[in-house]
């Protein structure tokens, strides 16, 4: 195992600490805690200050949303240390940043600045065209995204500790959150009737280990918490993917801007964010979440995804 | 008060007792499970008319800014009511928001629990470990996460573990308090603490309601 990394490459300090039974425990702990909030991208301190007033469970420290990436075009890149730092200073909340798929040095740094969490993201341009991070090695966790079963367990084979379905970010259009919500958990339904023979079979038609395969079929669920990215705008979106099964949300571009690449005014991003962090706690009190309606001011603008052509799509990257 | 001696009584002859567990952010699936697994009715809780109809309340571990935010002041005023009454167990940031007073940042509280905590004590996730601490004379596998640390505990609170000599799990009256995540385990055994404590007719309230 050890020969086939180059001498040059630092993998030594970041072999596994702990066993990886007792890692996975905290890593997946972290995203028990996790549940039921809403973990906001976030491209400032004053941002994140914000966001933590409103009831943000974690941020996402990001130089651009995915709004003004998919916008700007150019390279998404992991975030400036320094811009990450200022954020983890401003506030007492976990602090996840984003690494590009496959740059296992990028996520070198988010570990040794000490971010909470790191995402691997489809939304920062690929690093690599075949492989993911080989995520067991850190000693922080990963999330991952994911648009159907076969890749949420691609992703947990890797390492990953909390898997949230992709949707299309940066479109306001939660069209396609739905949809890998709704794969995700069809997928699985569909596991727990099938006899030993089918699974081995549909383990490779899933193009995943047999032995998750196996698990997923006996719990129902997968084996670490699911969370719901890409897309969401509204506290009724928010509602809606919770009922459907996510266990918390990622909102992205949907609460501080207006449109693709303007800023909304920061009392209205706070509105907004407050507004979808109830929705999230009470998806499931129509009452309530009326209520919420009517406090909450207008949504981002958005993007059909449907007037999206293929190669914009961001979440067929990194599959 | 009559309610609720007899909702406890109830709880003795082993049908009708429910312990909600606070459900506006957190781990309060696991403690959901925990709890089931123990055979007690479990009811999650979301809003303050959710109190009335549970004899207990553990309130899981999460992010205690985002649960005050989700509470408001009516619901932190709604918990206070209920933890004067009720037995009340927090883990992590259930612990944060039971104590008197709080630091790293300030913030308001509960206040039920005479003890000062500081949040993230030990650090952020990299820091956050699996370590062996003292349930009285036993051992018992702590998982501490962005943990805060119990920094100074008043005269009337009972320190029922420890770990590497800091005080984890305290008790004053009904009102118990753990710095570690007993739901992420499998063992049972702080759970079963705190339900003796809840189902405890004899158990002293009295010091809890002067704090």
């Amino acid at each position: 195992m050890m020969s086939d990394v180059p001498p040059d490459r630092p993998s030594a300090p970041y072999r596994r600490p702990l066993d990886p039974v007792s890692s996975m425990r905290l890593k997946t702990g972290l995203a028990e805690m996790l549940k039921g909030g809403v973990i906001m991208d976030v491209t400032t301190a004053a941002q994140a200050v914000i966001a933590e007033r409103a009831g943000a469970a974690a941020v996402m420290a990001l130089e651009r949303v995915p709004s003004q990436i998919r916008a700007e075009g150019g390279v998404a890149r992991m975030a400036a240390p320094a811009r990450i730092r200022e954020i983890m200073n401003a506030v007492s909340i976990p602090v996840m940043a984003k690494c590009r798929i496959g740059h296992f040095a990028e996520a070198q740094v988010l570990q040794e600045l000490g971010v909470d969490y790191i995402d691997e993201s489809e939304v920062l341009t690929p690093a690599d065209e075949f492989n993911h991070v080989d995520k067991h090695v850190f000693n922080v966790p990963f999330v991952c995204g994911a648009r159907d079963l076969g890749e949420a367990l691609r992703r947990i084979a890797e390492g990953a500790a909390l898997i949230r379905t992709k949707g299309e970010a940066g479109t306001g259009d939660v069209v396609h959150a739905v949809k890998h919500l709704r794969q995700v958990f069809g997928a699985m339904r569909q596991l727990t009737v099938l006899d030993g023979e089918e699974l081995s079979s549909k383990a490779k038609e899933l193009g995943a280990p047999y032995e998750l395969v196996r698990l997923v079929a006996e719990t129902g669920k997968l084996p670490v918490p699911n969370f719901c990215a890409g897309g969401i705008a509204t506290p009724a979106d928010a509602a809606l993917v919770m009922q459907l099964g996510a266990e918390a949300v990622f909102v992205g571009s949907g609460i501080f801007m207006a449109t693709a690449t303007e800023q909304a005014a920061p009392e209205d991003a706070a509105r907004r964010a407050r507004a979808i962090v109830l929705a999230t706690t009470h998806f499931a009190d129509a009452r309530i979440l009326l209520e919420i309606c009517e406090g909450a001011p207008g949504a981002m603008r958005g993007i059909a995804v449907s007037t999206l052509a293929a190669e914009e799509l961001l979440q067929t990257r990194g599959v | 008060m009559a309610r609720n001696e007899q909702a406890r009584h109830a709880g003795e002859s082993g049908s009708g007792f429910t312990v909600g567990v606070l459900a506006l952010q957190g781990g309060f699936e696991r403690h959901r499970g925990c709890l089931e697994r123990l055979g007690v009715r479990v009811r999650l809780v979301r809003t303050p008319a959710d109190l009335q109809a549970i004899d207990a309340l553990v309130i899981p571990g999460g992010e205690s800014t985002a649960m005050l935010t989700l509470a408001g002041d009516r619901g932190l005023d709604a918990l206070r009511r209920f933890v004067r009454e009720r037995p009340t167990f927090g883990t992590c940031a259930g612990a944060i928001l039971l104590a008197r007073a709080v630091d790293d940042p300030p913030q308001p509280a509960v206040g039920a629990l005479d003890i000062s905590i500081r949040r993230n004590a030990y650090g952020r996730q990299p820091q956050s470990s699996i370590r062996l601490g003292m349930l009285g004379d036993s051992p018992l596998e702590m998982v501490f996460i962005r943990a805060p640390r119990i920094e100074r505990v008043g005269p009337g609170v009972e320190v029922l573990a420890r770990e590497g000599g800091d005080p984890v799990l305290v008790r004053q009256g009904h009102v118990m308090a753990a710095t570690f995540h007993p739901e992420l385990g499998d063992d049972t055994r702080v759970h079963q603490i705190f339900l003796e404590t809840a189902r405890n007719p004899f158990i002293d309230r009295l010091s809890a309601r002067q704090a």
